[in-house]
């Protein structure tokens, strides 16, 4: 297979690459948070913006024809991106939390009652955290959650005390966003549907689908959501997948335009999916920018970009434990890990070691990363992470722990 | 901005003056960091004839910036009244720590001053 990962090239095409403060160039290691956007993302926005941006499904007239057709097109890129039987099965939301909103909204408030369970796990980000809570305390359901092992990987040990008959909803993060663990989803959703079939169960792929390989199929979830902008789109643009059964069972979320099929005074014929669930006009320019950063990530080839991060996650993990008092979180197996490294300098807060970094132009977040259970259960309030992509270098791991060298020494 | 870690500061987070608990305070108040949920806790001894601070102390966990202002700021407050405490205001807190914050560290620095303000305005 022809390799299209050239490392050199692919910065090239990311123009903030290009930008310098104070005379030094961005060393970006947050795109857990938010990923960089490639050149031909913006110009595929601002080509939308600049020659056809009419409204999508509503105008006999070609601007309109050609911003349905855009705007359907990144649909089928999307649903052959992640192996999806249909692309009516691709639901255009703005990001991983709408995608579960909606879910927790519609699937969870018409299927999940009184005493009925719903399974979590302890290092969900919050957006697939709140809703299952907001969801059990409105229906006096049960809430469960999945704990960690020592390594930070999911505890398999005596998931049958935790999912069972009465579990209506299994809902777990692919790969984490505070501690970087790629959990073996499939694995998991082999021992639940064997546990209990009628299981349903939601992926939140906010950080794998940018990062590996998603095979819906392969995986055997019931939903998978994903946000577009931590995947070289544009924000506002993000995925709900959901098996066509399902979906076609539930009710709509928002109600408003194109969402109909009629409309009388006393009952509505509702449109059939995706476009049940496409309330009010789209971000149409961020969907057609997501269309072409799949585009980007199908040439470059997740499996290449999965290799690219395994290197820089075992690299700075073999770096980083060099280091003294320095606490690294998650498991320290590049195999089981995505690229993200999360830290504390010992007696240094991770606001002062962020700020810091700043100083040098190095991007990190610090604090709990919407992930507070977890940091609760890891007995800390804070950490620093540092999250790689397809554009991270070796050199900028390098300049990060220089800098968590020169913390140190101003801390001593 | 390496100046933010000027010496005076990295001293004050690591040894902070009138960090700890009183015996029997009068007030105590706890405040979080809206930015991080880092939390502060003031505790004041107040004189009630003069209405004068007589001791002060806080405690919790928190980044270099907040500890220090609380540090350096309480170590300013023993002996003042009540009413030159309310009349506090974040100029006189960038004065004490003498450097420039973004807005976002400009709330770490203002924790200490906003909890003991909210402490005794209860």
């Amino acid at each position: 297979m022809k390799n299209n990962f050239n490392l050199q090239l692919i910065r090239e095409s990311f123009p903030i690459l290009k930008r310098r403060i104070n005379n030094k160039p961005i060393v970006y290691l947050d795109s857990a948070a938010m990923s960089l956007k490639p050149k031909s993302v913006i110009e595929a926005v601002s080509g939308y913006y600049s020659k056809y941006s009419a409204n999508v499904f509503r105008g006999i007239y070609k601007l309109s024809e050609e911003a349905t057709e855009k705007y359907e097109n990144t649909r089928k890129k999307v649903a052959v991106f992640i192996n999806a039987e249909t692309e009516r099965e691709v639901i255009f939301v703005r990001n991983t939390t709408e995608a579960i909103n909606l879910v927790a909204y519609s699937y969870g408030r018409l299927n999940i009652g009184k005493n009925d369970e719903v399974v979590t796990t302890i290092m969900e980000h919050h957006s697939n955290f709140l809703p299952w809570q907001d969801l059990v305390l409105e229906n006096a359901a049960i809430l469960k959650i999945l704990d960690i092992d020592k390594n930070g990987l999911l505890d398999l040990s005596n998931i049958e005390k935790v999912v069972s008959k009465k579990t209506k909803l299994f809902a777990l993060v692919h790969v984490s966003n505070a501690i970087g663990t790629i959990n073996q989803v499939k694995k998991i959703i082999q021992i639940v549907k064997r546990i209990n079939p009628n299981c349903i169960i939601l992926v939140d792929g906010a950080q794998s689908v940018p990062h590996l390989r998603v095979d819906v199929k392969d995986l055997g979830c019931d939903f998978l959501a994903f946000s577009g902008q931590k995947m070289l789109g544009p924000t506002g643009a993000g995925v709900l997948w959901g098996k066509k059964e399902i979906l076609e069972s539930m009710p709509p979320f928002l109600f408003g335009g194109e969402m109909i099929r009629e409309v009388y005074v006393n009952k509505a014929v509702f449109a059939e999916i995706p476009h049940k669930f496409e309330a009010g006009t789209p971000h149409i320019g961020g969907v057609i920018g997501l269309g072409e950063a799949v585009d980007y990530l199908s040439y470059i080839g997740m499996d290449n970009v999965r290799q690219h991060e395994k290197e820089l996650t075992s690299y700075a993990l073999s770096k980083m434990r060099e280091i003294k008092d320095l606490d690294i979180y998650g498991p320290m197996d590049p195999e089981v890990r995505g690229g993200v490294v999360s830290f504390n300098i010992k007696g240094v807060h991770a606001h002062d070691v962020a700020q810091f970094f700043d100083s040098e132009n190095i991007c990190v977040r610090s604090g709990h990363h919407c992930a507070m259970p977890l940091h609760t259960r890891l007995k800390i309030s804070f950490s620093v992470r540092a999250t790689f992509y397809l554009y991270t270098t070796k050199e900028e791991i390098d300049k990060l722990t220089d800098a968590v060298l020169k913390v140190k020494k101003i801390f001593r | 901005m390496s100046d933010l870690y000027r010496e005076i500061i990295v001293e004050n987070y690591r040894h902070p003056k009138n960090f700890g608990h009183l015996k029997k305070p009068d007030v105590v108040y706890e405040k979080a960091n809206t930015l991080c949920g880092d939390k502060m806790r003031i505790e004041l001894s107040i004189d009630k004839k003069t209405k004068k601070v007589s001791d002060i102390k806080f405690s919790g966990e928190g980044c270099a910036i907040s500890i220090a202002t609380a540090s350096m700021l309480t170590a300013k407050l023993k002996g003042q009244s009540i009413s030159f405490l309310q009349s506090l205001s974040k100029d006189d807190i960038l004065k004490i720590i003498g450097i420039d914050l973004s807005p976002t560290r400009l709330k770490c620095a203002l924790l200490p001053l906003e909890a003991i303000q909210e402490a005794i305005g209860r």
